[in-house]
């Protein structure tokens, strides 16, 4: 009997991934090994981490990696592709992390069309710090810092990533993908490999925006967010390619 | 015949392969794992067809496939 | 060694790149847009890499990032750009990453003026950023021993895998001097230490490398680290420090001053001394580690009075001279701040004052 599905190499052997149960950063993580695997990269690849629940990937995978500080893994990531260019690099980030504190590094460096990968993982809120208001976060819905749901009048209205950065020239590939179900999955490793296979070939940046759960600070059950996921995130941001070449 | 093994100390029980399974093969667990989750067990393990959809969904790499 | 005529600035920079430099970052602001202006000319010519940031925030990250990977890495800033830095110098400090910061002095607080200053001793000595962290800080007086002083300077950030800082004032900044320019290390040398280094700072399992970063996780335990640190810069005091003793044998009144201050102490000693007051100088090349024993040595039998000479009101080098000589010999003050150069004749005038009592 043959074994059809397994672990890829670079999940950290005997790990259970520290993030909550049904938390789709786990799926990506998994993901992620999974096309570090295929791609035979594992050996030239180098992660750097976000703030938040994505740092908890570093006990986790055995890629090598180093962290950054609060929204400058796209800064980071940038000047360590460019003095490494024959190695493979990705930032690994949230919607915090990427889309309020660091939307300026991430801009810039999509606009400079840097050549490495990002993985954004949209949860629409700040998983770690338990839970307030994100750039992200759904109008209406509820955070630790809007008790009453986001309200456009005070908070503005989401960010839309992909979108945003559509408006520049440089970037060669953005993708929104959701990790929701298992057709959707696949779509994501997709995604994910082709993001790679751009940086492999020197196309210049690539981002794929995962949208993603938060049960814990949803407060619902993993399944339930499935269902909150179709019924509302995915009605505001779409999925789909915004930019491939 | 096709099989899935469930690595239960990397299951945390979100029940995403349970619902995903076309043949119901899969049930949430009697047992705990030592952080408490009741892990996810082949329950109808004769019903497997190996075509790894709770694998892929698996956010945790706890399951494995044979086929 | 080549002689050349070159701006301080500019001659930090090329010194830079002969010492190693293979990846700068910056973001514009006076006065020290000569660095990141002379990077993106001569980078290009030496294989090395050129950045301008979206911010100064960004271009600390991008040092930050390029250190992981070996490659000697320099950013450069003026005042509240160097606050901005903080956050990443800080990093780099917890990371134990070596990078290069030339901090060029304008006026202050806030946005200040763009003149040259001496307002940020503080910053640069006490508390710079977040958590407790300190750096060795070469603070030049001339363009010479600039150009030194950087030249060496990733020499002494990968020694102590931590981050150095080149503290000027907008003054020596800006500044035509003749200079002897050191010669350029080789990139054979370069390539070879790039590999040692990378090997050593990235967290991972390539190559059969450890996985865990060799400082993040050290036998102390979770205080381990920091512990490490603190050992580290109590350790400098002993083997650090770097003091210019200038006429103090016989000295009356000892000045003390650093960088463009001590300068332009220098010129109004030679007037004094030929007016036969015995004037001296105890002159900081690092104000950290602070020299605190060669003000202490100060004999308060034969020395009246500290003339404190700097660019800063309140007055912030003081504080470090007092502390060493224990309050047993009479300070007085003269200062500029707000990036008024200070004036020969008013040290004169002051030293005067405070020896004819």
């Amino acid at each position: 009997m043959e074994k059809i599905y397994t672990r890829p190499s670079t999940i950290r052997e005997g790990a259970t991934s520290g993030f909550c149960p049904g938390c789709m950063h786990s799926t990506v993580h998994k993901l992620v090994a999974e096309v570090i695997d295929e791609l035979g990269i594992a050996n030239k690849v180098m992660t750097v981490w976000g703030v938040g629940c994505c740092i908890l990937g570093s006990g986790y995978t055995t890629h090598d990696s180093f962290g950054s500080p609060h929204g400058r893994a796209c800064a980071m990531a940038s000047a360590y592709k460019r003095c490494n260019p024959d190695e493979i690099v990705y930032s690994y980030q949230g919607d915090g992390d990427l889309a309020s504190i660091g939307i300026a590094e991430t801009i810039y460096a999509a606009n400079r069309g840097e050549n490495f990968t990002v993985i954004f993982i949209n949860n629409s809120t700040y998983g770690m710090t338990g839970g307030q208001m994100a750039p992200t976060t759904l109008v209406g819905q509820k955070a630790t810092t809007a008790p009453k749901g986001r309200d456009p009048q005070q908070h503005g209205y989401p960010v839309h990533v992909c979108e945003l950065l559509a408006t520049l020239q440089a970037p060669a590939y953005l993708e929104r993908v959701t990790c929701l179900d298992a057709k959707n999955v696949i779509k994501t490793k997709a995604a994910i490999k082709k993001a790679f296979q751009n940086q492999i070939d020197g196309k210049g940046f690539s981002l794929v925006e995962i949208m993603s759960n938060c049960p814990t600070n949803w407060g619902m059950t993993p399944l339930e967010t499935l269902e909150y996921m179709k019924e509302h995130t995915l009605k505001e941001f779409p999925l789909g390619v915004f930019r491939d070449r | 015949m096709p099989k899935v093994e469930i690595r239960s100390e990397s299951c945390k029980a979100c029940e995403y392969c349970v619902v995903t399974c076309p043949n119901k093969v899969l049930a949430i667990g009697e047992a705990n794992n030592s952080k408490g989750y009741h892990y996810v067990v082949p329950a109808n393990p004769d019903a497997c067809i190996g075509c790894k959809l709770c694998a892929i969904v698996c956010p945790d790499a706890a399951i494995e496939v044979y086929k | 060694m080549e002689k050349v005529f070159m701006k301080g600035c500019e001659a930090i920079a090329e010194a830079a790149i002969r010492g190693g430099c293979r990846f700068f970052a910056g973001y514009p602001i006076t006065p020290q847009n000569e660095i990141p202006e002379y990077f993106a000319r001569r980078m290009p010519e030496v294989g090395g890499i050129f950045l301008q940031g979206e911010s100064e925030v960004a271009s600390i990250n991008m040092i930050n990032g390029a250190a992981y990977g070996g490659t000697r890495s320099m950013t450069s800033s003026s005042s509240c750009g160097i606050s901005l830095k903080a956050e990443g110098v800080s990093q780099a400090a917890s990371s134990r990453l070596p990078i290069v910061v030339c901090s060029v002095m304008r006026g202050g607080p806030g946005v200040g003026p763009i003149t040259g200053s001496q307002q940020d001793y503080w910053q640069a000595t006490k508390a710079h950023g977040n958590g407790g962290y300190k750096m060795i800080v070469f603070t030049p007086e001339s363009v010479q021993e600039a150009v030194d002083m950087t030249f060496n300077a990733f020499e002494y950030a990968e020694k102590y895998r931590n981050p150095v800082m080149i503290l000027i004032d907008g003054v020596i900044g800006v500044m035509m001097e003749p200079i002897e320019l050191p010669d350029m290390i080789s990139d054979e040398e370069l390539a070879k230490n790039k590999a040692a280094k990378k090997a050593e700072y990235c967290i991972g399992p390539r190559d059969g490398r450890t996985q865990k970063h060799p400082v993040e996780v050290t036998d102390g335990g979770p205080m381990g680290k920091n512990h490490a640190a603190w050992e580290m810069y109590k350790g400098w005091a002993e083997t650090e420090t770097d003091v210019e003793l200038y006429m103090v044998d016989d000295a009356e009144l000892v000045i003390s001053a650093y960088g463009i201050a001590a300068r332009i102490a220098k010129s109004a000693i030679s007037i004094l001394r030929a007016e036969g007051y015995k004037v001296g100088l105890v002159r900081p090349k690092r104000v950290f580690p602070f020299p605190e024993k060669a003000f202490a040595s100060l004999c308060p039998e034969k020395v009246k009075g500290i003339l404190d000479v700097e660019m800063s009101m309140p007055p912030q080098l003081a504080e470090d001279v007092n502390a060493a000589t224990k309050g047993a010999i009479p300070m007085d003050y003269c200062l500029t701040t707000y990036g008024v150069i200070l004036n020969r004749d008013d040290i004169i005038a002051k030293a005067k004052e405070m020896l004819d009592k």
